[in-house]
């Protein structure tokens, strides 16, 4: 098992805390006055996404997290797990809706995604930042109308919602920010 | 071409930066030229180390043979040879120093870093802090305000506590209230680290950014070189200023009844015993010249990385250094 100690802190390192995996995301020295030496640390619980704020006794060890970040194919889904591969090694894991979550809605077959693995599997799934869907289903709403203004809900083919201008319609392909669910743009075919 | 490819050999800190240190030791030593305070040169390996729980010293060999390893340290601050001086009758001095400390690396720390500790005989602690309000308004161009206020009156204030009576179990009590029931690990069984975690816990963040504060009166457990006040309530006769959230120095009236110092060391060795830490050689030399009599005295520590930092808006202290630790 390895550990790492207080002083080897920095943003981005996995620990394990309260039985879960955790990424440090804000790490500083403090030595106040003539007290004694701590780190004041920010870290993200990876299952559960909070982040908690706990001060460590400088020198103090924790034990590492098996964790990594991979970018990896996603393949298909089963209809409890999706699977993933790793185009490099052809490596297949497999996650559940807990590790996968939002980025359900986005991931199409083959898109590259970002799978952070703990103990080997699947923890958390990030779809890319941009992806292009088809439109199956929208409001033809009103022809002529290109002012983009107001806008209207559009079912993607992934099953994913996102609001569309007026003009988009069904067929088409649109961009979609993945990290803010919302629209980007229109793809020319 | 060479495959070297190292990136590590330039400094961290801009051109600009080595022209602004150099500048502001200049107007530090035209300031203390025109009081009369004479800049001194002390050793920075010692026979002695800072006693101090909380400060590990780095340490050197004397000779590179096995046999009769004697040890020599480097100092944590220049104040045991520079009080030397003043016993041996230096008047008020200063000095630009180099101090190490050990382990202590972050965005406000190196192990290497400069100090301007100066002491002024006959001066009380009020008339320290005047001076070193007229040195910090001529290192900003921006106007400054400054507060004085107790370490008591502050941590009442923020903790509803009172640091002169509250004992370690309601600190950590306090702590976990507020989220850290680690603080115990971190605090051991020293009623000074539990005064000054909280401190740097809940109350330093808190401190208005735009202000100098000069925060005094301390509880007697973190007295560490101060005098002790002679009236009821006592309280250690030392002071700290913080400025934009950063420490920025450290200062008391000084102690120099040797008995009562000596009793001090005593009390640290005895804490770094405990606490499982190699002993270090506490500095008789030091002792010696407090018997011989050191004068009525005030001295501060100014930390001039950090006053560097708040006078560039600096994020981290690498940015004020030529070569980081890492670099050096």
């Amino acid at each position: 098992m390895s550990t790492y100690s207080t002083s080897e802190f920095k943003s981005g390192l996995k620990i394990m805390m309260d039985n879960a995996p955790c990424t440090i995301v804000e790490n500083e020295f403090v030595r106040p006055g003539k007290g004694p030496a701590f780190s004041r640390v920010k870290y993200r619980n990876l299952k559960t996404g909070r982040v908690i704020d706990r001060t460590f006794k400088s020198g103090e060890t924790v034990e590492a997290a098996d964790v990594m970040e991979t970018e990896m194919s996603y393949l298909y889904n089963d209809g409890e797990f999706w699977h993933f591969m790793d185009d490099e090694t052809f490596e297949q894991v497999s996650g559940d809706a807990t590790a996968v979550g939002e980025a359900a809605k986005w991931m199409k077959d083959q898109d590259k995604c970002t799978v952070t693995l703990w103990n080997g599997s699947p923890l958390l799934v990030t779809a890319p930042n941009f992806v292009e869907l088809e439109i199956t289903d929208t409001d033809p709403g009103l022809k002529g109308d290109t002012s983009g203004g107001g806008g209207k809900p559009a079912t993607l083919e992934t099953g994913a919602v996102v609001r569309v201008p007026l003009f988009v319609q069904i067929g088409e392909i649109i961009k979609v920010d993945t990290r803010t669910g919302e629209y980007s743009a229109r793809v020319k075919s | 071409m060479s495959d070297l490819n190292n990136k590590q050999w330039p400094p961290t800190c801009s051109a600009a930066l080595l022209h602004q240190r150099a500048e502001l030791y200049q107007s530090i030593r035209l300031f203390f030229a025109e009081k009369n305070v004479l800049e001194v040169d002390t050793p920075v390996l010692s026979n002695a180390a800072s006693c101090d729980v909380n400060l590990d010293s780095f340490s050197a060999f004397l000779d590179s043979s096995e046999q009769d390893r004697q040890r020599l340290y480097l100092q944590t601050s220049p104040e045991f040879s520079m009080k030397r001086l003043l016993a041996f009758g230096s008047g008020s001095i200063y000095q630009i120093a180099k101090s190490f400390r050990q382990g202590e690396s972050g965005r406000f720390h190196n192990p290497e870093f400069t100090l301007l500790e100066w002491y002024r005989v006959d001066f009380s602690m009020a008339e320290l802090i005047e001076e070193m309000i007229e040195l910090l308004m001529l290192s900003f161009s921006e106007n400054l305000a400054f507060t004085t206020v107790s370490y008591g009156q502050l941590f009442q204030q923020f903790t509803g506590l009172n640091p002169h009576s509250a004992n370690l179990n309601e600190l950590m009590t306090y702590a976990s209230e507020q989220g850290n029931p680690e603080a115990i690990n971190i605090c051991g069984d020293s009623l000074a680290n539990g005064l000054d975690y909280v401190f740097s816990q809940y109350i330093q963040p808190t401190l208005k950014k735009n202000v100098v504060y000069f925060v005094m009166d301390y509880p007697v457990c973190m007295a560490m070189l101060a005098k002790i006040s002679d009236d009821a309530p006592k309280v250690a006769k030392r002071f700290e200023v913080y400025f934009k959230g950063v420490e920025l120095a450290n200062g008391y009236e000084e102690l120099t009844d040797w008995k009562q110092q000596k009793k001090r060391f005593q009390h640290e060795l005895a804490e770094r015993k405990r606490a499982g830490l190699e002993p270090v050689p506490m500095d008789i030399n030091l002792l010696g010249a407090l018997e011989f009599g050191l004068p009525k005295c005030s001295g501060v520590a100014l930390g001039l990385d950090r006053l560097l930092m708040l006078m560039t808006d600096a994020a981290s202290i690498d940015d004020v250094l030529t070569f980081p630790i890492q670099r050096a």
